[in-house]
């Protein structure tokens, strides 16, 4: 079982925070710091997997995370998934963030915190892997908002949203982060 | 991917400076959020964040309690809320209204209200109930977004107790048209399973419904419930292995759609799910496996394309393939698959390559071998994680001759991990490592006795390591592992004379030690120290007490010692201050009394067994008089506190822990668990009952054999041999050296650089050869491939002080020895060693006082005294009748019905008698439990009314109920009354406690308590089993043990006449006796089989013990001690 699902930005930020498991909400932040000091920490050139953490659920459960430009995607879980397995499911979700948003970046993350949500729903339901095919995902998405369009709600496209800030004057730039095509079989983003 | 970056950093600037869009008003709800992200990412200080966040979240506030806010902008103050509390900010008014806005908004205010109770709120939140009705109506919406989101938040939290409510709905979902709603009902219902398993068990057969669901997706998510059924009861489910495996044909043939491709291989995660399920019902079940062989075949054939996830495929098939019952074939296959992701240059499958090994190693020890040059690289891996893997697996493979080697290894990693200590997973990883090495070494030194062979590394080395291990462990070291350590000394082995070498050893290096700069050892290494020269310092001819004095008081005046440690070295102090050349009133008290003084302060005494008389009963008369003049008789305080509770009287007490809790701190420090061996992490976890799966059925008792027969006794000889043999080493490595040799020879001008490489590699081989002797030679068992040996063999000694004789041997308990279990049995010694220095200072006062023996009982052995007075809640219990057991005034003369005079009994024991009843019992042998008949007495003449009698015991099961009435007992009158007690806790020795109450003549209430000793003997029985059977069980059996023993005397033949007299003594199935070897069997009532294998050498007896219960061979062991030191 998936225990929680972290992503953060190179600054330790969180961007999205989703337990599965019941934690104290100043544990969570605990947990996320521990998470963000161990992971920052290792190369890119180092393994995917993480054991030895002391939060979530002790000698049983393994971080996971991938890597992407400013945002790290951590995944928690216990001894009951694989790890490759989840490891291709972050990919699939980095991938369907990126084909709702149009190259994703962190920003697109920070202003649909809620749209990022409802995507990892269709993924992630209860800790359990719900859907992996992609197409099926954005599928399932877009019918959510086809709702959103058919109320008159606010439909703003990603792009608009972004040029809506960027007058923002923001410290640090957000890199894009963008997956690169997805057709290619992602050879360059696997760093095995 | 770099190149696309860069892209897309060139592009966003001309993106950031287009115009300003003046329809942002569109926006007005994001840009607000914007601005708080903008104002949040400008801030440089922690302190500012804070006082931003708190004066938005006040504004929010405000908001969200105006009545004019709309639901729409509610939304807007949701997700604001969302951000905040993902920052760590309490955002707890905001809870109800996201409830609210679930509740009234329709659509997108719903979504988001959904979103953000399950963000906001858990499972035993009180505003959950509220949601309740609200999800009721939106899973009977016609809506499908709406039942959608309903069942998502069913499935993300839901209150267990409303689970009733919404569970018809859920189950109607299961027959939805729609695909999605199906998929996500089946996993709300999965979330309902694991929470409230009991509430969904009369709807299993439709999980079976959505299993044969006709789309792939739902059947997928199905299995997520089956997988965590299997795991819980994997019998239950054998008969779905066929299902399951036509499933995975069909996936891993392309039957699927397209669509369930994933980088065209087919659905991998549904063949991740199948492939674990069917390791489960394939483990130890050869018919079961024989059903998927064909599959996993198929699995690893198909599975080509190289892309992570099938990789993934390949790794669960390996799983499976060694988790199931052997097949060579398929062994064959899945080893060159573990090759394949050990020497794969992508890390991430060395370090699931890593991990298979680790998972596989036991079994054929050959693979690492095949390994090892690449095993040795991942040593020297960057990636501190693939060092820790490699070093779990080194690990596993430790034997006498690698020993050093690998130990080497580790204090390296040591060392390094010190210099990056702030990390936190580090110090865990060092904490692990400390308590792996200490064990390793702790285990190795005893075995090291059954193999003098010249690279078994010997005391010296054994203590320097020590000293190193302590040195770099510092304070971080918990104080189970200088207790092991210190236990080894004590406990010693079988030789003597090796143990005086250790002892001394030990002392010569540490008094070298003070000698040197003191200042940088670490407090737990200090204590180490001072115990050690306490306790063992007289053993070195010729060293003056004095000097150890000096030594010792010069480290109490450094100011950096805790208190802890001082008392550690003021206890030590005091056991000098006792020995031969003492100092002040205690050498001229006890100087005039030679037999007085050896009593009080035997020396090298810190291991003699120590008997407990643990029932206390030199104190009966006491307590009788006690209860004779009106006292209330011993409650426990948790008994007391369950009736406090009853009696509804108020706690000021939160919570009445004290007990309990104090009860398990004893239970835990006497148990001496290295803790730290969750390091094995789940994939390992379960290796040491597959260590034998390697062979099929006839080869396992070869296993057996290999351990103990011949080759495994003659290591010096083949150990010579081995070594110039050793380095089999990977083709291509040795290619690449001949390549090397070749060219030097050929080109000089190459030649330093291939040198140099050629060099680089000789040092690896040397490594390799070092690490890998003794492995797949099998000339010697591996040692470490049962983590469990080394917590038992402690657990075994250690009850050796527990067993209550009975007799109340406590005269020869010493001062030495009860300080000796203090500091060793205890994690916080500090206040024992305070008993301990009291002790000392009454000795101060005059020895002619045995003070401090007065005191043994209760301070050694807490356990004991509490297990003893602990009542069982059986007493609170209303007295029943006993189904006629009671047989009042019968016989005359107290004889055993003839029934059980066929069986094996015991002469009548007197237990307890008072002025007008006796108690006496007899122990009979019965085949399903030890009957135990109790004769009640009456010595007076007038009848005894309201006779009950109540056993409790904690340690012993009575299993046709404790308490019994019996009307009455006429004057001089006798009744039996019959219990059948079984141990389902192995124990060297149990007692069962009760009373008996009456009322006498003078209507006055009157109890007599009695006690019973019943060793674990009396629950033994022969288990009658062929050879065959044996070799079976023995193999299934994870707990073991093994001691070395002394054969009995005998001219003709020792060894089965030393069989004989254990089979007689302890009522044991001799199974076989083949040459110098002896199986037998026995079982634990009620049915806990026991298997011996014993093997003569040289007048001594091995014996090996397993059991499928953890303590049952060591407790079985102390008997077979006993019975053969009595003859």
């Amino acid at each position: 079982m998936i225990k929680a699902i972290l992503i953060f930005n190179n600054h330790g930020k969180p961007r999205l925070i989703r337990f599965y498991q019941y934690f104290a909400e100043d544990m969570q932040q605990q947990i996320i710091r521990e998470t963000f000091h161990l992971v920052s920490k290792r190369d890119d050139n180092v393994c995917n997997f993480l054991e030895g953490g002391s939060l979530i659920g002790g000698s049983d459960y393994k971080l996971i995370y991938r890597h992407y430009a400013t945002l790290y995607f951590v995944f928690c879980v216990d001894s009951s998934e694989s790890e490759l397995g989840i490891l291709d499911l972050i990919q699939v979700f980095v991938e369907t963030l990126d084909k709702c948003f149009e190259n994703v970046c962190e920003l697109d993350l920070i202003f649909h915190m809620d749209k990022v949500h409802y995507i990892l729903q269709e993924v992630v339901m209860g800790g359990m892997v719900l859907e992996t095919n992609m197409n099926e995902i954005v599928a399932q998405v877009e019918l959510q908002n086809r709702m959103e369009k058919s109320e008159g709600g606010l439909s703003a496209a990603p792009a608009r949203a972004v040029s809506a800030v960027k007058n923002m004057n923001l410290p640090e730039i957000p890199r894009n982060i963008n997956i690169g095509d997805i057709n290619i079989k992602v050879p360059n983003l696997s760093p095995f | 991917m770099s190149d696309v970056v860069e892209k897309t950093l060139t592009a966003l600037p001309s993106l950031l400076s287009l115009d300003p869009q003046p329809g942002a008003g569109k926006l007005s709800a994001t840009s607000k959020l914007g601005n708080l992200i903008r104002s949040v990412t400008e801030l440089t200080s922690k302190h500012e964040e804070e006082k931003l966040i708190k004066k938005e979240l006040s504004a929010l506030k405000e908001q969200v309690s105006s009545p004019n806010t709309t639901l729409r902008q509610m939304k807007e103050i949701m997700v604001r809320a969302m951000y905040c509390e993902m920052l760590g900010y309490e955002a707890s008014f905001s809870y109800i209204h996201a409830i609210k806005l679930a509740q009234q908004g329709s659509g997108l205010e719903k979504r988001v209200g959904y979103l953000a109770v399950s963000l906001f709120l858990n499972e035993s939140h009180d505003l959950l109930l509220l949601l309740v009705n609200t999800v009721l109506k939106d899973l009977q919406s016609t809506n499908l977004i709406e039942v959608c989101m309903a069942l998502t938040v069913v499935s993300q939290i839901f209150p267990k107790d409303m689970i009733p409510a919404v569970l018809p709905l859920v189950e109607d979902k299961l027959t939805h048209s729609k695909e999605i709603i199906r998929r996500k009902a089946v996993l709300a219902l999965y979330k309902f399973y694991l929470i409230a398993p009991n509430q969904v068990q009369h709807i299993h057969d439709k999980f079976r419904k959505a299993l044969c669901d006709k789309d792939p997706g739902v059947m997928t998510a199905s299995l997520h419930i089956y997988l965590q059924m299997i795991k819980e009861s994997p019998d239950s489910f054998k008969e779905l292995t066929a299902s399951l495996v036509a499933i995975l044909k069909q996936v891993v043939g392309g039957k699927l759609p397209v669509e369930f491709n994933y980088h065209s291989v087919p659905a991998p995660w549904l063949q991740i799910q199948l492939l674990r399920m069917l390791a489960l019902l394939g483990k130890e079940d050869q018919s079961v496996s024989e059903l998927m062989y064909e599959v996993l075949d198929e699995s690893l054939r198909r599975a080509e394309i190289n892309h992570n996830i099938t990789y993934a495929i390949l790794y669960e098939c390996v799983k499976t393939i060694y988790t199931i019952h052997p097949k060579s074939e398929l062994l064959e296959k899945a080893a060159k698959c573990i090759g394949k992701f050990v020497l794969s240059p992508k890390i991430n499958l060395k370090y699931l390559g890593l991990k298979a090994l680790t998972y596989v190693v036991q079994q054929d020890p050959n693979l690492a071998l095949q390994h090892q040059m690449t095993i040795i690289e991942c040593l020297d891996h960057p990636d501190p994680i693939i060092k820790r893997e490699t070093l779990e697996l080194l690990y596993r493979i430790t034997n006498g001759q690698n020993v050093s080697v690998i130990v080497q290894k580790m204090l390296d990693f040591l060392r390094q991990s010190k210099d990056e200590h702030t990390t936190i997973d580090l110090i865990k990883v060092k904490e692990e490592y400390l308590v792996v090495m200490v064990w390793v070494l702790v285990e190795l030194r005893s075995i090291l006795f059954l193999y003098t062979s010249t690279y078994a590394p010997d005391n010296v080395w054994f203590i320097q390591t020590m000293n190193t291990v302590f040195s770099l462990g510092g304070d971080v070291m918990q104080s189970e592992i200088p207790n092991s350590f210190l236990r080894l000394l004590a406990e010693g082995f079988d030789s003597a004379e090796e143990d005086t070498q250790l002892r001394l050893n030990a002392v010569d290096s540490y008094l070298a030690l003070l000698q040197t700069d003191t200042s940088l050892l670490p407090q737990r290494f200090l204590q180490v120290i001072s115990w050690v020269l306490g306790e063992f310092s007289f053993l070195k001819v010729g060293l003056e007490p004095s000097l150890v004095l000096a030594q010792l008081a010069r480290l109490l005046e450094q100011g950096r010692i805790t208190m802890e440690t001082r008392s550690w070295i003021l206890g030590a102090m005091c056991k000098l201050c006792g020995g031969a050349a003492c100092v002040g009133v205690a050498g001229e008290v006890a100087g005039s009394d030679e037999a007085l003084k050896d009593r009080v302060l035997p020396q090298n005494a810190s291991w003699d067994g120590l008997e407990v008389d643990s029932s206390l009963s030199f104190l009966d008369g006491f307590v009788s008089d006690a209860l004779a003049q009106g006292a209330a008789p011993y409650k426990p305080p948790h008994q007391r506190q369950e009736e406090l509770s009853q009696e509804k009287v108020l706690h000021f007490e939160p919570y009445s822990l004290s007990m309990p809790i104090s009860l398990s701190t004893c239970s835990l420090t006497d148990r001496q668990s290295p803790t730290g061996f969750s390091l094995s992490s789940g994939l390992s976890g379960n290796s040491a009952e597959l260590s034998h799966k390697g062979g099929s059925g006839l080869l396992k008792m070869e296993g057996v054999q290999r351990v103990w027969g011949k080759e495994g006794y003659l290591p010096q000889k083949e150990a010579t041999e081995e070594v110039p043999a050793v380095p089999i080493l990977p083709p291509v490595p040795s290619q690449q050296q001949g390549g090397a040799v070749s060219v030097q020879a050929d080109v000089p001008s190459h030649a330093p650089v291939a040198a140099q490489a050629s060099e680089l590699e000789q040092e690896r081989r040397q490594l390799a050869s070092s690490l890998f002797v003794g492995l797949g030679l099998q000339n010697e068992p591996c040692l470490m491939g049962k983590p469990d040996v080394a917590p038992q063999r402690f657990r075994r000694k250690a009850r050796l002080q527990e067993p209550a004789g009975g007799s109340d041997k406590l005269s020869d308990s010493s001062y030495s020895s009860h300080s000796t279990v203090d500091s060793l049995l205890d994690s916080s010694p500090a206040p024992l060693v305070e008993d301990e220095l009291s002790a000392a200072s009454r000795l101060g006062e005059g020895l002619t006082t045995l003070g401090p023996l007065e005191d043994g009982p209760n301070t050694c052995d807490p356990e004991d005294t509490l297990g003893y007075q602990a009542g069982d809640e059986g007493e609170d219990d209303p007295p029943e009748a006993s189904d006629g057991a009671a047989e009042p005034g019968r016989q005359a003369s107290p004889c055993l019905p003839t029934e059980l005079l066929e069986l094996p009994h015991s002469e009548l024991l007197s237990l307890a008698s008072d002025h007008s009843l006796a108690l006496s019992a007899w122990k009979v042998c019965g085949q399903e439990a030890l009957e135990l008949r109790l004769l009640i007495r009456n010595s007076s003449d007038s009848s005894l009314q309201g006779v009950s009698v109540q056993l409790t015991s904690d340690q012993l099961k009575v299993l046709d109920g404790a308490n019994r009435a019996i009307p009455s007992v006429g004057g001089l009158g006798t009744v039996t009354s019959q219990y059948s007690v079984v141990m389902e806790m192995p124990l060297v020795q149990a007692m069962v406690g009760g009373a008996v109450t009456y009322r006498g003549q003078s209507e006055s209430a009157n109890e007599l308590q009695f006690s019973v000793g019943l060793p674990l003997t009396d629950f033994l029985r022969p288990l009658l089993l062929s050879t065959e059977d044996y070799g079976k069980l023995w193999l299934s059996f994870s707990h073991d043990v093994k001691q070395n023993l002394q054969l009995l005397p005998d001219k003709e033949d020792p060894f089965s006449a030393t069989l004989n007299v254990l089979k007689e003594e302890l009522r044991l199935h001799l199974v076989e006796i083949i040459g110098t070897e002896g199986i037998m069997a026995c079982q634990l009532l009620p049915g806990h089989p026991c298997l011996l294998h014993c093997h003569a050498h040289t007048g001594t007896l091995t014996v090996w013990l397993r059991s499928s219960v953890p303590d049952l061979p060591d407790c079985l062991l102390y008997h077979c001690q006993r019975v053969l030191q009595e003859r």
